[in-house]
């Protein structure tokens, strides 16, 4: 894995363990990877790994069993959905949006092309 | 655990001035990156630390003592230089048995696994090594050595890309099973870049940036775009330095900027564009 530098890597962390926990990789009530292994794995400082899975536990989506390790909460999945879908719009509509005005694109065209893209996934 | 406080030291060799009025503390439980152009004094202040010339003027203290010959102290550092001072008939298994007679805590058999994981034959002379087997050889003793400050100088010179990630990781999961103070002095910016957490930059003798890494990655970022706009936007703000490619400009900038203009755009800057642009002229 490459980090994008936009973002501090820290969150990026907490996003990959998201994404696996969405894909079904690590399932609820099921260990995650400790600390160490992620930031072995990921070349990242040890401190870093840890603040990414410290705002999991902050936000519910994974719990320390003392002496096991870490583990997804039940409803993790839950709790990611609505987060991402909270921030579905800052991340995806406004930049679509700002790249749209840039191309001189209608709104009217970036519906077709919504469609377009709808329609493609369907067959 | 130990740390080591350097205070006020400066360095003239004849009439150059190598290090002046250094201040900079390694603390323990951390990762430093120790950056520098070529000849910006990175080595001469190892060598400060490790007792192996002495300062013109200040002190280094480790855990509150000085360490200018005294046993108790440097033997709590261990430095893997570039230099080879290893005996002409030496082989890499006598090394490890002199090193652990230095070493109380050298780890034998650790070393014995890593030697079997890179590939090093034990029976073989050092001088016969490779560049690259020779920095693996030394990165072992490093890496076994158990000590509480560990100082990796230039570590993957002449490694290949495979044993350059294996080394890397090594140093994490190291660090992780035995926290403790690793100082990484290296040119290959980018490859450290995510594994230390404080970074002390050095330029012409003096320490320009002493400070964590994330604080480091917030202090700039770039603008570009077409080259009249980006010097509109950028006039009157702190520049460090501009690149043109025809008609775009893109400039590098200290400080958080907001407001941009739509036809600009804004990008981060990494340790090593941020490191070039300070470290340039």
């Amino acid at each position: 894995m490459t980090f994008a530098e936009e973002k501090p890597i820290y969150l990026q962390i907490e996003e990959k363990i998201e994404d696996a926990i969405l894909a079904g990789a690590f399932s609820e009530e099921s260990q995650i990877p400790s600390t160490t292994e992620f930031s072995v794995n990921y070349k990242i400082n040890p401190a870093t790994a840890l603040k990414g899975i410290s705002l999991l536990v902050d936000s519910g989506i994974v719990y320390k069993k003392r002496g096991l390790g870490m583990f997804v909460c039940p409803g993790a999945k839950g709790i990611i959905l609505s987060k991402r879908k909270k921030d579905f719009f800052d991340s995806y509509v406004s930049t679509l949006l700002s790249e749209a005005k840039k191309l001189n694109l209608s709104r009217d065209d970036i519906f077709k092309m919504i469609e377009r893209g709808y329609d493609n996934e369907q067959n | 655990m130990s740390k080591i406080e350097i205070k006020n030291i400066t360095k003239t060799f004849n009439d150059v001035t190598a290090l002046k009025n250094v201040n900079v503390n390694f603390e323990e439980n951390h990762i430093y990156g120790l950056l520098g152009r070529n000849g910006a004094g990175k080595t001469t202040l190892l060598n400060l630390i490790t007792g192996k010339m002495f300062p013109t003027s200040g002190e280094i203290l480790v855990d509150g003592e000085r360490a200018i010959e005294n046993d108790r102290a440097l033997s709590k550092i261990y430095c893997m230089t570039e230099l080879n001072l290893y005996p002409e008939k030496m082989r890499v298994k006598e090394a490890f048995h002199w090193s652990a007679g230095f070493y109380p805590q050298f780890d034998m058999e650790y070393a014995n696994t890593l030697c079997s994981q890179f590939e090093l034959k034990t029976n073989q002379k050092i001088k016969n090594l490779s560049t690259g087997y020779t920095s693996i050889f030394k990165i072992i003793i490093a890496l076994s050595c158990g000590s509480e400050i560990v100082i990796f100088d230039e570590p993957v010179l002449g490694l290949d890309a495979n044993h350059r990630e294996m080394f890397y990781k090594e140093l994490i999961q190291n660090y992780s099973n035995h926290p403790r103070t690793f100082i990484l002095s290296t040119h290959l910016i980018e490859e450290v870049a995510t594994i230390i957490d404080r970074v002390i930059i050095i330029k012409n003798g003096e320490v320009i940036m002493d400070d964590e890494v994330q604080n480091v990655l917030n202090l700039g970022c770039t603008v570009s775009g077409p080259a009249g706009a980006v010097d509109q936007y950028i006039a009157g703000k702190k520049v460090l330095g501009v690149s043109t490619l025809g008609g775009l400009k893109s400039a590098y900038l200290l400080g958080q900027i907001h407001d941009i203009p739509n036809n600009l755009e804004m990008g981060k800057l990494d340790l090593q564009k941020l490191f070039i642009q300070l470290t340039n002229s």
